[in-house]
């Protein structure tokens, strides 16, 4: 009898299987191997001699790690998800579909007419390692994850696409007092959506269904997000007892293929097999020698504020609290700056348990003696801690780590801050917060980066940090997310990177990310003269180091880098100059108390998940609401044009001035849609068509058509498109009419009248990956509106060719469509002005809130134009200022019309005294990696503030909030200085 | 020194003195293409070096100096050129830089200002950049394409597309190893040399060169070993560049697979298909459209005497544009034109039929058009062709290529099992 034995390496485990001639399993092991995989299995195979010593096996590797072990060990290789089908298609028949969960792989296979086998592609969460991320930033155990998320009460909706979007949807949840229950649900509902979405691309999932991989077999809570949403019973969802295995077993079925060769020589082959160590990309070391750590160090300590004694401390003391997004900091300072008490700890889910127990503490040690004249809060949870616990002040993070900085540096032109799980960059000009830079989207690398990582190699965070100082060949990592870092890191390792390498390696990493993605600097001289670094990250020195050798400049770390905010709150507290706080006192601590329940408000298609929060007497804060409608108050409406136009669009509906007797025509109400439906509406009519708009797009649409989505890397208002045709079909329209568009109108203000490519030909994806569209009749015909002339030849052929409509006939609509057209983009002009002159009566700013036409849905913009104009904006659209300029030329290829808009509606601007532009950019729009530096120029050459908001299926309000704020303040700012110089 | 003059709209523009002073550097994609057009362009009198660099300095600089989500071609052309006028030995104030500009609604024909951008930033903008175009969008008066040298190019074009189609079949198979890279190399100087004496550029000595090209390659002793054949198609750059694609081909080359990569040529036509396309579309000249005719008939009668060549040689001979053009009717309209359009879509149909139902799709992170004509195909071709096997791969300056060849493992492993699955089932059942 010969023994087949299968080793699986994954990314953060390894599997080893012993199975006899019947395919019974012998032995059977799952293992964490902190990137010693050889070892680990070398360990593994040991244990087992006494069963294989002596004898011929047949051993196969498997695993996404196998592979380089297999090679430099000379043993045979099967790919893992070829492995894992072998063993589905012998132990589970009859089954139609296996999904599988790695470490940082997820996979699917279809069984049934052709074999179909897919892993994620690159840019991919929703897998182990997303779900290790989401454990540590909640502070719990994946354990306890899974324990919390089986008692949840109500799934919130979190992005799942990588790490970095799914923590901002987290965090606001937690800080406004979320149940953890109800997110550790939520986190795994985010996984199921993610392999859904992203790994069947079209193919249903149906019939039998087995389940494998690591979290899938230990996941309990996991599991049953899996079966409810894909609504399995017992017979359908398949968890084989030995699911977590099921890789190596492939790979010892697949051994049958292979050569028998003695034990002890593959053991040998294994142990002697340590991969040539040439790890080929390395950097210069951080430091050389241990003296200039020591003057390093000696130049940042400097940078510190006095320490006084807040047991024999008599005077006045200003609190600062800082509710950051996974940390709490508090700070209680003297007049001059000095500190009396620091608090830094991680808030653990609940900031206002640890505020209560620290400002019990504070007041404690405070006694008679000192006596609190102001409190600020800052921060993720301001809103909370400052309704909690009746603070003075709230100030967004930008004003007040700026106040911080500048008390260590006057002249500060530039400050970056690096948190546990964000990154807040910006410059100072005129004495005002300029030019924000957070991480978003696809640029993570803050600190729980670096934490994770240390983590899954099993060190704690201040000695792998240390590990990297000195190390002569820090390894190159690249500068990119979580998700690319992780297969950098597997592949340094492979190379024989050791774990020094990998330190110094990631905390340069994280310095070019932050400088090069986030900044989008090329010197130092692009960032400022004066930097202050801060944030709990730099007190990380070889992330300090790394930035200053990157920037090649010396730049100030005050000691105190971790509580700047909280400092600087303190600071602007102090200088509220109050007799009398309003922070709760002493005793109302006592009966303090606190319970948060989460709401969906309903109030408006918006939905927001609202958190109720109750304290003591009844006092009630309300959060995560876009409007005021929810706190009772009559929603206060200001001239909003994203509205307008809107309402305008979604009225083109029905037989218009025809009869609708050629039947009900389906427009999906989507991409430039948003810009031709006044043309296709009325033509359409006047063909006595009735047109049937598909409903608002909605989280629910895009569900519902999100498995027929192809490419997950394509923008959000495309991906809305699946659900809305699916609706339409739905609807049961005589036919969906949805051209492809090369071209947009030439509005003669730009070098080329292009739509973007996915623009122009999405209908023809559609038709490829929606199976439903056989069921109607689905007409997406080129059309080039650009050349009016031809078009009423062009079209009206085509609509006698389709639908035989006399020529003249369709000629006639098309020019009546064109001046229906005109009328549209005429009242979007005169609204606009409208509003401006009404915002200039009543003496308001005005925003210009520029996107695309699509834009305008409040599914895409998670309604920013609402809480734009509650911060007491007048908000007009692009295309509402764009035509008073006209073409001329740029430093970039001025090819897209929508583009175009922007560009003069950019320029427009810079003339106008009572107005600033916001940026909105989908995420994943590739056009506006180019739009991007091109209106930020435009922007800072005319003396106007450059704001960029980035939005995705889900948005992070937080972060548009302190953009929003932080250009509030630094118009006031400028304001202030202009009244003071006349 | 050669004075620095710009246009009306401050374009610094390549002077007639540059051209004797400064040495142009140009990008490479197609290796062998690429080295003949260098050399043609060196015989016209221009100093021109191609650039070969392949490391992580070259991604370095671009990170640094373009937008990071900018699609990765750009960033690594423009991190190369930068590279190498930083560190490849030259005097910065003696180069020009050259790079192509298509003009259609996709990123790539941003290159030119993108890397304009970049130089500004590193501090190179006194660095001259020569459009090549033959859309007529940039001029300069120290560099033209001329009429002949035009022809020359195509000419090179054609010669590149059999000579690495010859070589594809031979190299998996070569018993002494280097034996295909000699020949290829004689060949290309032989051709060269041709150009310089004035042969080789009619279509009667083309082919006479055809049929010795193959007679030769023909000569080179190989196995009888079955291979599994890969088709390579994507976006253009990562599709041939092995800068762009990780040495993608001696990746599978080191598989045991036998790369099929369709070639150039196709790529031409189509892109001045489209402008005829337009005209049939949208309405437009009539002249143009003629225009546009005759130069497609031109390179298509070039095409097919390649084709006849090698269908009388032992290797395999790939389709006209006409017959690709046949297959993807239903999947993809002619209108659709950004990127490789359905010129994509079409190659991949093309393996198919030609038995290669084995194919890696690559494309930069994020592409725009292959959401759409890379990606967004596979579903359809998979439900018309169940034995259909691809995988797409995304290329990025941070995507690592274990995982990349991880997943090409799995589309070679499913080859496998798709061939047994195939072999298992009853004859006259297969698509």
């Amino acid at each position: 009898m010969i023994l087949r034995v299968g080793i699986d390496i994954g990314s953060t485990t390894v599997k080893v299987v012993v199975l006899d001639e019947d395919n019974k399993l012998l032995f059977r092991s799952y293992e964490r191997h902190y990137s010693k995989a050889r070892e680990r299995a070398c360990e593994t195979l040991r244990s087992i001699e006494d069963m294989l010593r002596g004898k011929d096996v047949r051993l196969v590797v498997t695993g996404s790690a196998g592979l380089g072990v297999a090679k430099a060990a000379g043993l045979d290789f099967v790919q893992e998800v070829y492995a894992t089908a072998a063993a589905v298609n012998t132990y589970i028949p009859d089954t139609d579909a296996v999904i599988e969960l790695g470490g940082e792989d997820a996979k699917i296979i279809f069984f049934g007419g052709a074999l179909e086998e897919r892993m994620n592609g690159s840019c991919a969460g929703g897998t182990g390692a997303f779900i290790d991320q989401m454990a540590t930033l909640m502070n719990v155990t994946v354990n306890e994850l899974d324990t919390l998320s089986l008692k949840h009460e109500k799934i919130y909706p979190i992005a799942s696409r990588c790490g970095v979007f799914a923590k901002s949807d987290i965090q606001p949840i937690l800080n406004q007092g979320g149940r953890k229950e109800d997110v550790a649900a939520s986190i795994f509902q985010a996984v199921v959506d993610q392999t859904v979405a992203g790994l069947t691309q079209g193919r249903e999932l149906k019939g039998k269904l087995v389940f494998l991989g690591g979290p899938l077999h230990f996941l309990m809570g996991l599991r049953e997000r899996f079966v409810d949403t894909l609504q399995l019973d017992e017979a359908h969802a398949i968890f084989p007892e030995d699911g977590d295995c099921f890789a190596a077993m492939g790979a010892a079925l697949c051994a049958s293929d292979y050569e028998a060769r003695p034990f002890d020589e593959l053991l040998h082959l294994l142990e002697e097999s340590r991969g040539a160590t040439s790890v080929v990309d390395t950097m210069p070391p951080l430091f050389e020698h241990q003296a200039d750590y020591d003057a390093f160090t000696a130049r940042h300590n400097a940078s510190t504020p006095p320490q006084l004694n807040i047991n024999t401390y008599v005077g006045d003391g200003y609190l600062g609290i800082d509710a950051g997004s996974t940390t709490t900091k508090i700070v209680l300072i003297a007049p001059d700056g000095g500190l009396l008490y620091t608090y830094y700890h991680s808030n653990l889910g609940n900031p206002v348990a640890i505020v209560l127990e620290q400002l019990k503490e504070i007041y404690r040690l405070c006694e008679n003696r000192i006596k609190i004249r102001g409190s600020a809060v800052t921060g993720y949870g301001e809103d909370l801690i400052k309704n909690a616990f009746s603070c003075d002040l709230g100030l967004v993070e930008t004003v007040a780590h700026y106040r911080a900085a500048a008390h260590f540096n006057p002249d500060v032109d530039f400050i970056i801050d690096i948190g546990g799980q964000d990154m807040k960059c910006f410059k100072i000009r005129n004495g005002a917060v300029d030019s924000i830079m957070l991480n978003e989207a696809c640029s993570s690398g803050c600190g729980s980066f670096i934490e994770t990582f240390a983590k899954a190699l099993g060190y704690g965070i201040a000695d792998f940090a240390k590990l990297g100082l000195f190390t002569q060949k820090p390894v190159n990592l690249g500068s990119r997310c979580t998700v690319f870092m992780n297969s950098s890191v597997k592949q340094a390792q492979k190379d024989g990177a050791s774990v020094e390498d990998i330190s110094a390696g990631l905390s340069i990493s994280i310095v070019k990310n932050a400088i090069y993605k986030v900044i989008r600097a090329a010197s130092a001289d692009d960032l400022g003269r004066h930097i202050v670094v801060q944030g709990g990250t730099f007190h990380n020195d070889a992330v300090l180091r790394a930035f200053e050798q990157e920037l090649g400049r010396d730049v100030t770390r005050p000691t105190i880098a971790g509580i700047m905010g909280a400092f600087g709150a303190a600071l602007a507290a102090r200088d509220l100059k109050l007799a009398e706080s309003s922070l709760l006192s002493e005793s109302a601590l006592q009966l303090f108390s606190h319970t948060a329940k989460p709401v969906t408000c309903n109030l408006c298609t918006n939905h927001c998940s609202l958190t109720v929060n109750t304290f003591d007497g009844g006092r009630r804060f309300i959060s995560g609401n876009r409007c005021s409608r929810p706190l009772g108050k009559e929603k206060a409406e200001l001239p909003d044009l994203y509205r307008y136009k809107y309402e305008k669009l979604r009225a083109m509906e029905g037989k218009g001035f025809g009869n609708g007797s050629r039947g009900r025509i389906g427009l999906p109400f989507g991409l430039n849609m948003y810009e031709n439906l006044p043309f296709w509406f009325e033509l359409f009519t006047r063909l006595n068509f009735e047109v049937v708009l598909s409903p608002e797009s909605s989280r629910k649409l895009y569900i519902k058509g999100q498995r027929t989505i192809p490419s997950d890397t394509v923008c959000y208002p495309a991906k809305l498109l699946h659900g809305h045709v699916e609706a339409l079909v739905e609807a049961g329209v005589d036919a969906i009419f949805y051209p492809c568009m090369s071209y947009n109108f030439d509005e003669k203000s730009s070098d080329n009248n292009y739509n973007c490519p996915v623009v122009a030909y999405y209908p023809e994806l559609l038709a490829a990956n929606m199976p439903d569209l056989k069921k109607t009749r689905f007409l997406n015909p080129y059309a080039g509106l650009h050349r009016p002339k031809d078009y009423e030849r062009i079209g009206s052929q085509w609509f006698a060719d389709t639908f035989g409509i006399p020529r003249k006939e369709a000629v006639n609509a098309i020019r009546a469509a064109y001046q229906a057209y005109d009328r549209y983009k005429e009242d979007v002009h005169r609204t606009g002005q409208q509003y401006i002159d009404e915002a200039r009566k009543r003496g308001l700013p005005i925003i210009v809130l520029a996107g695309r036409p699509y834009h305008i849905d409040s599914e895409i913009n998670h309604g920013i134009n609402d809480l734009v104009t509650s911060f007491g904006f007048v908000l007009v659209s692009e295309d509402a200022v764009a035509f008073h300029e006209s073409y001329a030329p740029r430093k970039v290829l001025n090819q897209w019309t929508f583009q175009a808009r922007m560009y003069n509606a950019a320029r427009y601007v810079c003339d106008q005294p009572d107005m600033q532009l916001i940026q909105l950019v989908s995420f994943g729009c590739g056009t506006d990696a180019i739009t991007g530096d091109e209106m930020r120029s435009i922007l800072e050459q005319g003396g106007k503030l450059y704001t960029q908001l980035k939005i995705d299926d889900i948005s992070n309000l937080g972060a548009v909030k302190i953009r929003v704020r932080s250009l509030i303040a630094a118009m006031e700012e400028r304001k202030r200085r202009e009244g003071a110089v006349q | 020194m050669a004075e620095l003059k710009y246009d009306k709209d401050g374009r610094l523009l390549f002077t007639k003195e540059m051209k004797e002073e400064y040495t142009i550097l140009m990008p490479q994609m197609l290796p062998v293409h690429f080295g003949m057009f260098r050399q043609l362009l060196v015989l016209e009198g221009y100093k021109v070096d191609m650039l070969t660099t392949n490391h992580r300095g070259i991604v370095d600089e671009g990170l640094k100096y373009v937008h990071n989500d900018t699609c990765y071609p750009a960033l690594l052309v423009i991190g190369q050129l930068i590279d190498a006028i930083k560190n490849g030995g030259y005097d910065p104030h003696k180069v020009a830089l050259f790079i192509t500009q298509t003009g259609g609604g996709c990123r790539a024909s941003n290159y030119i200002h993108l890397l304009r951008k970049a130089l500004e930033k590193a501090g190179l903008e006194f660095v001259p950049v020569i459009s090549v175009n033959l859309s007529g969008l940039e001029k300069n008066p120290g560099f033209s394409l001329t009429l002949p040298l035009v022809r020359k190019l195509i000419y090179a074009m054609m010669y590149g597309d059999l000579l690495v189609n010859a070589a594809n079949q031979v190299r998996p198979y070569e018993l002494t190893r280097g034996d295909t890279d000699k020949m290829l190399e004689n060949w290309q100087k032989k051709l060269i040399d041709g150009f310089q004496a004035g042969r080789g550029m009619s279509r009667k000595q083309m082919r006479d060169n055809f049929d010795a090209i193959l007679a030769d390659f023909e000569t080179i002793p190989v196995s009888q070993e079955e291979k599994v054949r890969v088709g390579v198609v994507g976006e253009i750059y990562v599709k041939f560049s092995p800068l762009g694609n990780n040495n993608l081909e001696d990746f599978l080359l080191s598989e045991g697979a036998e790369p099929v990569v369709p070639g150039l040529t196709d790529f031409m036509i189509f892109k001045i298909f489209n402008r005829e396309v337009d005209v049939n579309i949208y309405g437009g000249l009539w002249a143009k459209k003629k225009f546009c005719q005759m130069f497609k008939g031109y390179i298509e009668a070039c095409q097919k005497d390649m084709i006849a060549a090698l269908q009388k040689s032992r290797f395999r001979a790939p389709g006209t544009f006409e017959n690709m053009h046949k297959l993807v009717q239903g999947y993809l309209g002619d209108g659709n034109k950004m990127g490789e359009g359905w010129l994509l879509t079409g190659e991949m149909l093309e393996l198919i039929h030609s038995g290669v139902p084995n194919i890696v799709c690559t494309q930069p992170f994020g592409c725009l058009p292959n959401h759409i004509v890379g990606k967004g195909m596979i579903r359809r071709l998979k439900d018309d062709y169940p034995n259909s096997n691809i995988v797409a791969i995304d290329y990025d300056p941070g995507a690592t290529k274990i995982n990349q060849e991880n997943r090409i493992k799995l589309m070679l492993a499913n080859a496998k099992a798709l061939a047994k699955q195939e072999a298992q089932k009853p004859v006259g059942a297969a698509h």
